[in-house]
Formats: structure tokens, sequence, C-alpha cells
């Protein structure tokens, strides 16, 4: 029941800040140059005026700005995302499709730099300032500071066309009717790859951060006390250390929840994967105005989601945080 | 990438071997029927219906499932499709098609001429790019028995000019779906319905479309594949990768970027080549907007043409693939081309002298005016052009600025706002001039059409040239007609055609009978086979 409440109160609270969003957002495509005929035209090599402005007809391009801004907000208030100029459906349609690649893309990949970052920042910490520090910090700096698209790029020309390990791109063999576990074996192994991606740019921070915290927490008088009463080395770290030093990483989940969002944009466009940041990338690209301001809706609402989960997180890692 | 030499001497030689021995493997083979065809596809298609949108991306698709009046057989010239004979009277104004017998639509109503009538007049005429144009004489189209459809048009209309749009502008659209609906909501335009080899199977947004076999083909025993999946994949080396791995064995319309094409050339997996898509030419462009003082100056503007070195582009920023142009006619048209040398030669004393006459002396700072240049993004290329006419224009005292947009901004921008001074991007030719290329030149058009004269240029001889070629029956008098408006384009250079060039595509030799049309990409397949 108190969570209940806790989660009502958390999401009134983000109301005005998505109603914020969505205007200034709505405000910022006014200002882009062309709309979504300009870009349908661009696509199709031509048109001419009379077509065009059919076409603006259809898509209620002919009112005003502010006349569309209402309009929008009154469909938003019934739970009304609009229909898509791209897709020629209604918005949540298009984004409810999208919504399962990038949230399977998203979790696998946070899963593998939380629990990447977390095992490489303990072995750090163990042996700080020793070789293998020295190798895993290095290692991590090298991937924080590799570009995305080129890590995925490389990644597909070593794993797909020399070695021919892993698939190029897409999210299940196209046409092959698998069903079941059959199915769920071809997406991870065709999702092998992009998680590697997305996963080992993140690593590089969750590594620091762990080694950090436990370089902290190792020197607090608690663990004195623990060794002191004559605990083995490895009880220590896992029971009294690990706990108390995974709180910042679970800070850092909640934070790089909405970067994740953004940044898997390229790795989906590399490994031709449905997302929704390609989606966002192409409503930009063709002015579908609807489309994006219905993604930003979604992307706002799951990263409310992720931080509430965090919340709790905190209250289970710590009780102190739960009074 | 490890290549060792052993492998880059069998490669190459592989491929001399191809190159000189072209398809010796394949004619004696016989086709083989079934297996599945993976096509690149680079972007998502808001509609598949080709009655309504004409553009390549569209017929990558749709042309296996719907189908045009006619087509470009090997030779270049108008083939049977949908339409098995054509006739016009001598006056220009009547023509009439005999339609094909037997053939029904793939949820087996029949094809008759009451989808020609509705097609050409409710779809054509109203909503198709290009066809809007070509058909705006179009008065009605009788359909006197269930296999004849005669087009009446207001003003005589070159049968050739007529047939060769139709390659492109005429595909049918069954009357029993479209008819009293909302033409641009049916759901027909993305789950298309038509009486081509394949049938549409299914559209996954983001991720792949497929077509099947359609069994009731009216070509007997065709078409060979079993299945055609196109797989979107929006990034360039991405789509190289996915070539490689065999995900995709074709990737067309210069879907890749220029460096992969380059090295896939000496990959002895694959064909790289512009044969097949010759129906295709564009050119690299550059507008001048006329309204800007400096810019209304003829002299200025071929000053301009002459500072850039457009060789050394091709050779050095397009892999040598292309060549200068010689006019707003590529010589890829033989029908039309008058032939000619390049109107305005590298050379920058010219150049110098030009805008000294034309009294722009350099500043104190040696700078004449400065300009702004707005690239219209069709391809890699375009920003390279801009950026090497910027620094090219920099010798001879023109400052440039870049004003980076992308494509619908730039659009917008330089057509509807007319806010720009140079602006460079593609000029697409369809075959004939008449189709997408005299409105480069036309006055008249109204503001903010994309593609079309919004320099603030205009000249009665050339309107009157262009509509004079557009209209004229005789075959011979026509081409010299364009001949006399070529001439006079290179003189006064409202715009200029930087480059002439074709489309190239990467496909994987397993595929056989690819590529063997002018425009093959666009056209059926039902006798493409994989070994």
């Amino acid at each position: 029941m108190r969570f209940l409440l806790f989660a009502i109160r958390r999401l009134a609270a983000s109301v005005p800040t998505l109603l914020i969003v969505l205007a200034g957002l709505f405000m910022l495509l006014q200002f882009a140059p062309g709309d979504t005929v300009d870009a349908l035209v661009a696509q199709m090599g031509g048109g001419d005026s009379a077509m065009m402005e059919q076409l603006r007809k259809y898509y209620g391009l002919d009112a005003t700005a502010t006349v569309q801004l209402v309009r929008y907000l009154t469909r938003l208030v019934q739970l009304d995302l609009g229909f898509s100029a791209i897709y020629g459906k209604p918005v949540i349609d298009v984004i409810l499709e999208r919504l399962p690649a990038t949230l399977l893309l998203m979790a696998s990949s946070l899963s593998f730099a939380f629990a990447g970052g977390l095992v490489l920042g303990v072995l750090a910490a163990r042996r700080v300032n020793q070789w293998p520090d020295g190798v895993i910090s290095t290692i991590g700096a090298i991937f924080y500071a590799t570009p995305a698209f080129w890590l995925g790029l490389m990644g597909i020309i070593i794993f797909a066309v020399n070695l021919r390990l892993l698939p190029a791109g897409g999210l299940e063999e196209i046409g092959a009717g698998h069903t079941g576990l059959r199915r769920a074996v071809d997406i991870v192994w065709h999702l092998a790859l992009p998680t590697a991606t997305l996963g080992l740019i993140f690593l590089a921070t969750y590594l620091r951060i762990m080694r950090a915290s436990m370089l902290e927490v190792m020197t607090l008088d608690f663990v004195r006390t623990a060794r002191a009463k004559g605990l083995a080395k490895a009880t220590v770290l896992r029971r009294h250390v690990l706990r108390n030093a995974l709180l910042p990483m679970v800070t850092l989940v909640g934070l790089q929840a909405g970067t994740m969002l953004g940044g898997s944009v390229v790795v989906e466009s590399v490994f031709a994967l449905p997302g929704l940041g390609r989606l966002a990338y192409e409503a930009v690209v063709q002015r579908d105005l609807n489309t994006l301001l219905g993604i930003v809706f979604v992307s706002a609402l799951l990263v409310i989601c992720v931080n509430f989960l965090v919340d709790i997180l905190y209250a289970r890692l710590d009780p102190r945080i739960a009074n | 990438m490890r290549l060792t030499r052993r492998d880059l001497l069998v490669s190459t030689a592989a491929a001399a071997l191809a190159g000189t021995r072209p398809d010796v493997s394949s004619a004696q083979e016989q086709p083989k029927r079934g297996g599945t065809l993976s096509v690149h596809l680079p972007g998502e298609q808001r509609i598949l219906n080709p009655a309504i949108r004409a553009s390549t991306g569209v017929y990558i698709v749709t042309s296996k499932i719907v189908e045009s009046l006619v087509d470009l057989g090997a030779d270049g010239k108008p083939t049977p499709v949908l339409a098995t004979s054509w006739e016009a009277t001598p006056d220009g104004k009547t023509v009439t098609f005999k339609l094909r017998e037997g053939v029904n639509w793939h949820d087996g109503k029949p094809f008759t001429s009451a989808d020609v009538q509705y097609t050409a007049l409710e779809l054509w005429k109203k909503y198709l790019n290009y066809g809007t144009q070509l058909q705006q004489y179009l008065d009605a189209v009788d359909t006197p028995d269930e296999h004849t459809a005669v087009f009446r048009y207001a003003r005589p209309m070159p049968l050739p000019l007529l047939l060769r749009a139709l390659a492109d502008l005429g595909y049918i659209a069954p009357r029993h779906v479209f008819e009293g609906t909302n033409v641009l909501e049916n759901p027909a335009n993305t789950a298309p319905i038509g009486t081509g080899p394949f049938k549409f199977v299914q559209y996954e947004r983001g991720q792949f479309i497929i077509a099947e076999r359609n069994p009731n083909y009216w070509r007997k025993d065709f078409p060979y594949l079993d299945k055609i999946v196109w797989r979107v994949i929006a990034d360039k080396s991405a789509a190289s990768a996915a070539l490689e791995t065999g995900q995709i064995q074709l990737s067309t319309y210069s879907a890749l970027s220029l460096a992969d094409y380059d090295r896939l050339k000496k990959d002895a997996r694959f064909d790289v080549s512009s044969r097949g898509i010759e129906a295709n030419a564009f050119n690299n462009t550059l507008e001048f907007n006329v309204r800007r003082k400096e810019l209304s100056d003829v002299r200025v503007r071929r000053a301009i043409v002459h500072a850039i070195d457009v060789p050394f582009f091709i050779e050095n920023f397009l892999y040598g693939r292309g060549k200068p142009a010689t006019g707003p006619i590529p010589s890829s048209s033989p029908a039309f081309y008058p032939g000619g040398e390049v109107p305005y030669a590298h050379d920058l004393k010219k150049a110098e002298a030009l805008l000294d006459e034309a009294g722009y002396k350099r500043g104190a700072d040696g700078i004449r005016f400065a300009l702004k240049i707005v690239p219209i993004q069709n391809g890699e290329d375009v920003p390279l052009l801009a950026t090497y006419i910027q620094q090219s224009l920099s010798k001879i005292g023109i400052k440039i600025d870049i004003v980076n947009l992308d494509i619908a901004g730039a659009l917008s921008a330089v057509y509807r706002d007319w806010n720009f001074d140079l602006a460079t991007g593609w000029h697409q030719y369809r075959g004939d001039p008449a189709v997408s290329t005299t409105v480069w030149y036309r006055s008249g058009s109204p503001k903010g059409a994309p593609w079309t004269n919004q320099w603030g240029w205009q000249s009665d001889a050339v309107d009157k040239l262009i509509d004079d070629a557009a209209s004229e029956l005789d075959t011979e008098k026509r081409k010299l007609l364009y001949a006399d408006w070529v001439k006079v384009i290179n003189e006064e250079l409202p715009i200029w055609m930087v480059t002439e060039r074709q489309f190239v595509a990467a496909t994987s030799k397993q595929l056989q009978n690819h590529h063997i049309s002018p425009r093959w990409d666009s056209s059926d397949w039902h006798d493409t086979w994989i070994s």
C-alpha cells in the first residue's frame, strides 16, 4: 500500500515534466525547416504542388502551429497518441511493435554491463594498483572511448563476415518460421553482437564506479570490525563490502536507462534492429511529429518506471533508506 | 580483414575472367526453380503502391507484385506487359491499348480495361508524382470492350514519350479494391494486390517485406523464384556486411557507400556494375538563385563553372564513377542526346577574367563576394561536392558558406522559401526530357514544387522550345527541338549539370539473369533464378 501511494506520487510529479517536454519538442520541430510532406516528396523524388497541398491537408498540416498543438494535447488527454505519417497507422501500434526489441536490447546490454562491471570492478579493487587492476582499467577505458558504430561494425566484420559465427544483423531469421525455444535461441544468437556492442561501452562506467566504491567501503570502520572478528577475506568482501558498494551502481542503472534508449539509435541502425531509437531517428528525418512525440512520451514513461524500480531496490539493499 | 596475397591473386584473376567472359557458365546452365532472393531495402517506404508513388524505392519492391502496361526490353524499347499492343491516331490525341487476356488479380478477380480506366483517371492523373503532369491533358479513357482501353488527350501526346514514361508511370491498380474508398488510406497501399509474378505476404515495419511466388501467373511456368525478401538495412556499412555474409544478394540504386562498391568490385563473389540500371541516369547539379544580383549576371555563373575541376572531383570523390556532363540530357539517352562538348572547361584564369569583367573586383581581403550554398542531400557525394565547390571558389575570391540541413529542410529552404544563393543536389533523368527534366527549366512552376525551376530565371525561348517538344509527334523533329533547347540552356546556364552518372548495383553471382534490361531492378524478375 505504501509502495502504491509512493508510485502514484512519483507519477503525478512527472506529469508536468512530461507536458513541458512534449510542448517543447513540438515547438522545436516547428522551428525545423520542412515538414513531413517535404520529407515524403524527397523520398519520392518529386511531386507537384497541388499534390503536396492535398497531402498537407491530409496530415492536418494546413492548420497553424497553435491549433496543431492544442489538437495534439486534446488527443493526448484522451490517451490517443495520434496517427503516424510514415506508417499510416496509429502511433501507439507503431511504438508497441518496436518496444519489445528496444526493451530486449536495453535489458540485455544493461545486465551485461552491470554484471561485467561488477565482477571486473571487484577484481580490480582487490588487486588495486597491481597488474590486474591496470589491465582491467585500461581495457575499460579503451571501450569507453570507442564510438558505438565503429565497435559494432568491427564486431560485424570479425564475427559475421570473417569468422561467420554470428549473423550480421536483424532481430531473427526472416521467414524461417521458428517458434518457441528455437525462436528464442535464434533471437539470442542475433542479439549477441548488439548486446556486446552497447554493453561494452557502458561496462567501463560501471567498472570504474564499482572499483572506486569498493575501495572506499573497504576503508570503513565496519569492514575493519568484520576483519577483526576473524572473518575470511572473501566473506568480508561478499557480505559486507559488496552490498554497500552496490548502491552507487544501482543509482547509475537508473540514470543510464534513459541514455541507453538514446544510445541504441546507432546500435539499432548498424545491426538493422527494429527498435525505438531508429524509429525516433526516422521520425525526425521524416518530420513525423506524432510518432516522435509518441516515442518521447513512451520513453519518458520507461525512464520513470526504471527509476521507480531503482528506488525500490535501494530500500532492499539498504533498509535505512526505506525508513 | 585478413587477406592473403594468394586470395587476392585468385580473386582478381577470377574477376578479370568474369569481366571478359560474361555469363558463359549461366548461359549453359538450365534455370533452376525455387529459392529465396534477399534484397537490400535502404529505407522504410510509406506506401507500396506504384500507381500513386513513383520512386525507385517503391519500384524495387512493388514492380514484382504490381504490373505496368509496358516495360523496357533489353534493347531499351517498350515491350508489352499488361498491354499487348498500342496504336496512336495521326493527330496524336488518341492512343489505343489492347490489353492482355486471361490475367487475374492476386485476389482472383479478372483484370480488365475498367482497371486501366480507373487507375489512369483516378490515380495517375490525381495522385501519382510525375503522372499528374504527364496525364494533365488526358480527358477520358474509353473502354469499348473488356480488353481495349482508348486514351483520349486534349493535346497531341507523342507515343514514344507516353510509352517510355508508362514503363515507370503505368502501373495498374485493381479498381475493385480502390473504387469508393479514400485512396490515400486504402490498406492495399501497404499490402499491394497486383497481377505480377509474386504475391505480397507480409510487411514487418523496420525489418522486412516478403512476397511469394504467384502460382497462377499469366506467364506460364514463371517465376522461377519461390520467395523474395526485402530486408530494411539503414546503415550503409551494415548493408555491405550483410551482402558479404550472404544475408542479402542484391543492393542496388547506389544504396551502398561508394567506397564499399569500390571494394566489392574486387571481390569475385559479386558483380558491381551500372549495367541494367541505365534507364535511371542522374547528375550532380549546381543551382543558381538568379534573384541574387551577382548571380543574375551570366558571366558570374560561367566564372563559377570555370572554377570547378569536375574530372578531379569525379576521380577523387566518386571513385571515377561518372563523367562531366555536356548538358541536361545524358549521353546514356541516345534517343535525345545531342552530343557536344563540356560547355565550360576548368579554367581559373578565365574565371577570374569573367568576374573582373562583370565588375566584381577582389576586395582588400582578396574576396569578391560571399554566397551561401544549400546541399540537398540525396546522396553521400552531395556534401562532398558542396565542400569541393567551397574550396574551388575560394581560389577565385568567392567566399562560400555551407548551410547544412537534412533533405526535408533543404527542399523547403530552396524550393519553398527561395532561401539560397547556390544549391547542389541530384537531378534524375527518366528516359525522356519531358518526364522530369524540362520542369527544371520551364517557368511558371508553382512556388514550393521541388525539383522544378524555382531559380527566378525565365526565358521565353526556352519555354517555347519545351512546350513545342512536349507535343511534337515527329520523333526526329522532337530530337532536334531538344538539341536546340540544350544549346540555349548551355549558353544561359540557369543551372549547371556538373556530372553525369549512373546508379550502381552490387549483385551476388549466385543470381542469374540479373540486370538484363535497362530498368531491371524495377522490373518484375519473373525469369530471375538462383544457382
